[in-house]
């Protein structure tokens, strides 16, 4: 009963959603005002229809009702409260609902603000954001229904919207409970966070399509979604870097990215959109680079929907596919569409997105944020081949491929390292023009001394010549943005006599886009600085312990103490806990409990590590099955992974720094002057 | 991408680059609608022509003396082709059943069973054929090409191909009873 | 894969002393071969040499998970194999090509044709750049010759807080 009244919900839903967008359309070509209007207000009611739907479903969810498909897929009575709520996303389904129910709010959000200088906007904005609404609620109603439920017919048991003729509701004991790889905390906000980033990106496509549909192709546009793409810039980020925390807590490989395709599906717009997130700096300032942003706003929204349709459609093969299904097709389709109206739109306005400034040197900071585009455009082919190639392969000589880290890490590498360079150079370079000893007398100091640290690391750490390069350009980066930072708090203490605080205080308060970044460039090499140590100075060895039995790796050993086994009946789980003492150069430093835990619903094993973590190293310790655990000893995998905490703690700033880069500003944003005049020192707004 | 610096000239996107990119992005997309037509299909079906295959067999499996099949060379007799793995546990609840339809085929001389060791270890995969007393000719699917060339969904999977080298029936999972075998056999070798 | 055969002893004819003879000798030969080839082939081979190799195979079975971590039952049987052909004293190559052998390409990392993978994003890569220096030589043209009323420009533009600075102080007037 419940579960068809939310499935009319969901109806009634995409039929407004597609009446809104015929409404802005007819509205729009009529000039009529009033069904402009119309369609706007069908628009804001979407989502309290949606947030209808998922209470229903997580009503479902949250008592048993095990005759829904998806209730029954995803939960089981031993599951806490708390999962069986997240379990709204934990399966195709429900996550597609969370993404429409998320499309909604954003939408309703946009349309909330004022319009009145940008009226010739509002209809195609919403003709864009609620085609995307449609298609994903089209998605739920007409082939992956969560309200869908189990009917025993004469063929046995099945799924159906409605009842079939000689069917009868079919409610099982107990549900299959969500995968127990699913039932971390980090993988409870890492699809969200994902899906926040996705969405959130369909507002600044929205308003671009609007842009080249109506002409208005200067930098409106881009100033009104500036807040919306950072914001999605930072959900997108975070859920990367929750997926990689989490695949380094609990899938027990000593790793956090595997360059599986739907890592890099979900990394692809990433790039794109931190490409663009620098790029329309430039537009803004100098009137360039329209193409370029132009055409990376629409790569990151084809490859936000791309993505989403490669890890649902089976087309690949990964360790985090959904369940193959009939969506397939469906998406095939909205994608083809996109991309070909997109393309058609900005073939059509090319001509108007003209530079109003011209670029007069390779080494100014607009050619800077060129290279910079191509850098990312680089890496977007290298991640875009190495996931189409095994389809390619496979269609073409028949033969089935795996690309692999190998692949990834060699290609990219030096792209990266070109990034981090470009992040040392391009604070310092000037606007307009700029040549080799301008560029040069500003940087030679912090190059000197990131040089003068790589020596040292040289004879203290490691001779490896990738990682010196690579420390190399971190503390390059560093410096620099340091160096930018007391350098702007300096002129501030001169000239208005603040202590180096207030200074430093107020002047990120003043300019919260510039500073904001520098300290996220600053979160980043901090990141890089974990990324290097894992990636090369990782050291790992296993062996089989009998108790009492003692293994070494580096400096640590570790002594195989004694093991232990139990039920937690209620929650579904066996537990087997071996405990470990851990020295390091004959110093006691503790004990170590990794554990495997056996979820009896789904039959499937987790293996969580025990670790110890300092900034110098993370001491990681796996329970390994190899060998069944028992009075013949226990097979242990250990790792050293030096430096990763930095990883971790880059995020952390990081996030800071986006909360800092996003901060409503102080003063009213002031109207940009229309006429560019090549004067490099009138900075146009207070947003530097 | 590139413009001119005399700003008079609006010049649109030439036509030349146009075609490359409309041809770049039908291509891309033919790609992945390939790819997805792929993924959607199921198992080779019946009424199907089986293409001539290569199956080398484990020694000790082979069938008279040779220790390589094709599948062309077998065209006269109904073939069921049998795809395992000792690391399969539905497959196991078969075995017996195969075993004893082979016993009862083979002097016909009409009928021959191919086991196809999907994606195994041999020590391991001896193990199993001995565990069930299988003697059957059996041998490892050499680099997948064979359940490829199916496009097997798991296993176990029974293909059922006739005299003229047609395939008649797809058995998705393991048998249940012996009467199913010889339900798919008896009609073709009458 | 080539497994020394077990000698069969299938004809037992006790026939003569020299039968008896000559078949004890056979006998106690046969149990000395296998004694031999398990000297030559040295301790088990330990854990961290399996997992050398299994990390750069993928478990032909499940998606995208390295043969090392991958907690299977196959794969515990794909390890074996690798500890069992280790103490063989075979090289490393020919555990890979073993794989390929029977599993197919989709084994290992990198696809075996190394050009197709690396050449088509270098080209990309390449033309990339290209265009974008072809772009410059356009935009350059004209400024060679205004380089040196750009060159007074580049001094106030170098310290942009002087000039906020001074923008500042002004609007504080």
């Amino acid at each position: 009963m419940i579960a068809n009244f939310g499935f009319g919900v969901l109806l009634i839903t995409f039929f407004v959603a597609l009446y809104s967008v015929f409404a802005a359309i007819y509205g729009e070509r009529r000039q009529l005002p009033s069904m402009v209007e119309s369609a706007r207000r069908a628009m804001l009611l979407t989502w309290p229809l949606l947030t209808l739907a998922s209470l229903v479903l997580i009503y479902l969810l949250v008592n048993n009702h095990y005759e829904v498909q998806f209730v029954y897929e995803v939960t089981s009575r031993s599951m806490p409260m708390y999962l069986k709520i997240t379990a709204w996303w934990g399966g195709q389904a429900g996550s597609l609902l969370f993404w429409s129910w998320l499309m909604a709010a954003f939408t309703s959000l946009v349309t909330l603000r004022k319009w009145d200088r940008d009226r010739e906007f509002l209809p195609w904005v919403i003709v864009v954001a609620c085609a995307t609404m449609a298609f994903f609620i089209g998605m739920n109603v007409f082939f992956e229904n969560p309200f869908a439920q189990l009917y025993q017919t004469f063929q046995g048991v099945s799924a159906y919207t409605l009842k079939p003729a000689d069917g009868i509701l079919f409610t099982p004991e107990d549900g299959r409970g969500l995968n127990p790889l699913l039932r971390h905390p980090g993988m409870i906000i890492h699809p969200p966070m994902l899906y926040l980033g996705f969405v959130a990106y369909v507002i600044p496509y929205a308003f671009a399509m609007a842009a080249l549909i109506t002409g208005r192709t200067d930098d409106r546009w881009i100033r009104l979604t500036r807040r919306w793409s950072l914001w999605a810039w930072l959900f997108l980020s975070f859920g990367l870097v929750l997926g990689g925390r989490w695949a380094y807590d609990v899938l027990g490989w000593g790793g956090y990215w595997g360059w599986d395709p739907v890592e890099i599906a979900a990394f692809m717009p990433w790039l794109t959109g931190t490409a663009f997130l620098h790029s329309v700096m430039i537009q803004e300032k100098r009137g360039m680079l329209k193409h370029w942003n132009m055409l990376l706003i629409i790569l990151t929204y084809a490859l936000v929907i791309f993505g989403t349709f490669l890890t649902r459609s089976g087309v690949l093969s990964s360790v985090h596919s959904f369940a193959q299904s009939a969506i397939g097709p469906l998406f095939f389709a909205f994608i083809g569409f996109t991309l070909i109206t997109s393309v058609a739109l900005i073939i059509y306005r090319w001509s108007s997105l003209k530079s109003e400034t011209e670029m007069t040197s390779v080494l100014s900071r607009e050619a800077l944020f060129l290279f910079n585009n191509l850098l990312f455009m680089s890496i977007l082919v290298v991640c875009f081949w190495g996931v189409i190639f095994p389809l390619i392969s496979e269609l073409f000589t028949g033969q089935k491929v795996t690309v692999g880290p190998p692949f990834y890490e060699r290609a990219t590498s030096p792209l990266f390292g070109g990034l981090m360079l470009l992040m040392g150079i391009a604070p310092l370079s000037a606007w307009g023009h700029s040549t080799v000893k301008t560029l040069g007398r500003a940087l030679w100091k912090p190059a000197i001394a990131a040089l003068l640290i790589t020596v040292v690391l040289f004879f203290t750490y490691t001779q490896r010549v990738g990682a010196l390069i690579g420390f190399f350009l971190v503390a390059f980066v560093i410096l620099v943005t340091i160096y930018e930072y007391w350098r702007g708090a300096y002129a501030r203490q001169r000239s208005q006599g603040e202590n180096v605080l207030t200074a430093f205080w107020n002047l990120t308060g003043r300019n919260r886009r510039r500073y904001g970044g520098y300290i996220i460039h600053i979160s980043m090499m901090l990141m890089a600085i974990g990324i290097l140590g894992i990636e090369m100075f990782q050291m790992e060895t296993q062996g089989t312990l009998q108790q009492g039995q003692t293994i070494s790796l580096g400096n640590y050993e570790l002594t195989y103490r004694e093991v232990a086994q139990w039920d937690d009946l209620p929650s579904g789980v066996n537990y087997r806990r071996a405990v470990l003492d851990v020295h390091e150069d004959g110093e006691y430093l503790g004990q170590l409990a990794p554990r495997i835990d056996y979820y009896y619903d789904s039959q499937q094993n987790m293996t969580i590590p025990g670790q110890r973590s300092t900034m110098r190293d993370d001491l990681y310790v796996l329970l390994v099955d190899w060998e069944p655990v028992g009075a013949s000893g226990a097979t242990f995998k250990i790792y050293i992974n030096p430096l990763v905490n930095w990883l971790w703690l880059g995020s952390f700033l990081f996030l800071a720094g986006v909360v800092i880069a996003a901060w409503p500003e102080k003063e009213a944003e002031r109207v940009p002057v229309k006429a560019r005049v090549r004067v490099p020192q009138k900075q146009t707004s207070a947003a530097d | 991408m590139t413009e001119t610096s005399i700003p008079a000239p609006r010049r649109g996107v030439p036509i030349w680059v146009q075609i490359i990119i409309w041809v770049f992005l039908v291509g891309l997309l033919a790609i992945v609608a390939m790819g997805l037509q792929r993924a959607q299909q199921g198992t080779v079906q019946p009424g199907q022509v089986i293409d001539n295959f290569t199956l080398s067999l484990f020694s000790g499996y082979e069938m008279d003396g040779k220790s390589e099949i094709h599948l062309e060379d077998l065209r006269g007799k109904v073939v069921v082709i049998n795809f395992w793995a000792s690391w399969c546990k539905p497959c196991e609840q078969e075995a017996a059943e195969l075993q004893q339809a082979w016993t009862e085929y083979e002097p016909t001389g009409q009928v021959l069973f191919l086991g196809v060791d999907y994606v195994d270890t041999e020590p391991e995969a001896r193990v199993y054929l001995k565990k069930f007393g299988i003697t059957y000719p059996n041998g490892p699917d050499l680099a997948t090409r064979i359940s490829q060339y199916f496009r097997i969904k798991g296993v176990p999977e029974t293909y059922f191909v006739d005299q003229d080298g047609v395939l008649q029936y797809v058995q998705v999972g393991p048998f249940t009873s012996i009467d199913q075998i010889r339900a798919q056999i008896d009609p073709l070798i009458k | 894969m080539n497994k020394p055969r077990r000698l069969q002893i299938t004809n037992y004819r006790a026939a003569s002393h020299w039968g008896k003879l000559l078949l004890a000798l056979l006998t106690a030969f046969a149990f000395i071969f296998p004694i031999q080839t398990a000297l030559a082939q040295g301790p088990t081979p330990t854990d961290d040499e399996v997992n050398r190799i299994a990390k750069q195979l993928y478990c032909p079975v499940c998606e995208s998970t390295p043969l090392d971590v991958c907690p299977t039952e196959a794969c515990r049987q794909w390890r074996d194999l690798i500890r069992t052909m280790l103490a063989e004293g075979k090289s490393e190559e020919e555990i890979q090509q073993y794989f390929v052998a029977q599993y197919g390409a989709r084994v290992l990392a990198e696809p075996p044709n190394r050009l197709a993978t690396y050449l088509v994003p270098a080209v990309a890569i390449l033309l990339g750049a290209f265009l974008l220096f072809r772009g410059f030589q356009m935009w350059m043209k004209p400024v060679t010759a205004d380089e040196d009323e750009t060159e007074q420009t580049a001094k106030p533009a170098q310290d942009p807080y002087v000039a906020r600075l001074e923008e500042e102080l002004k609007k504080q007037k």
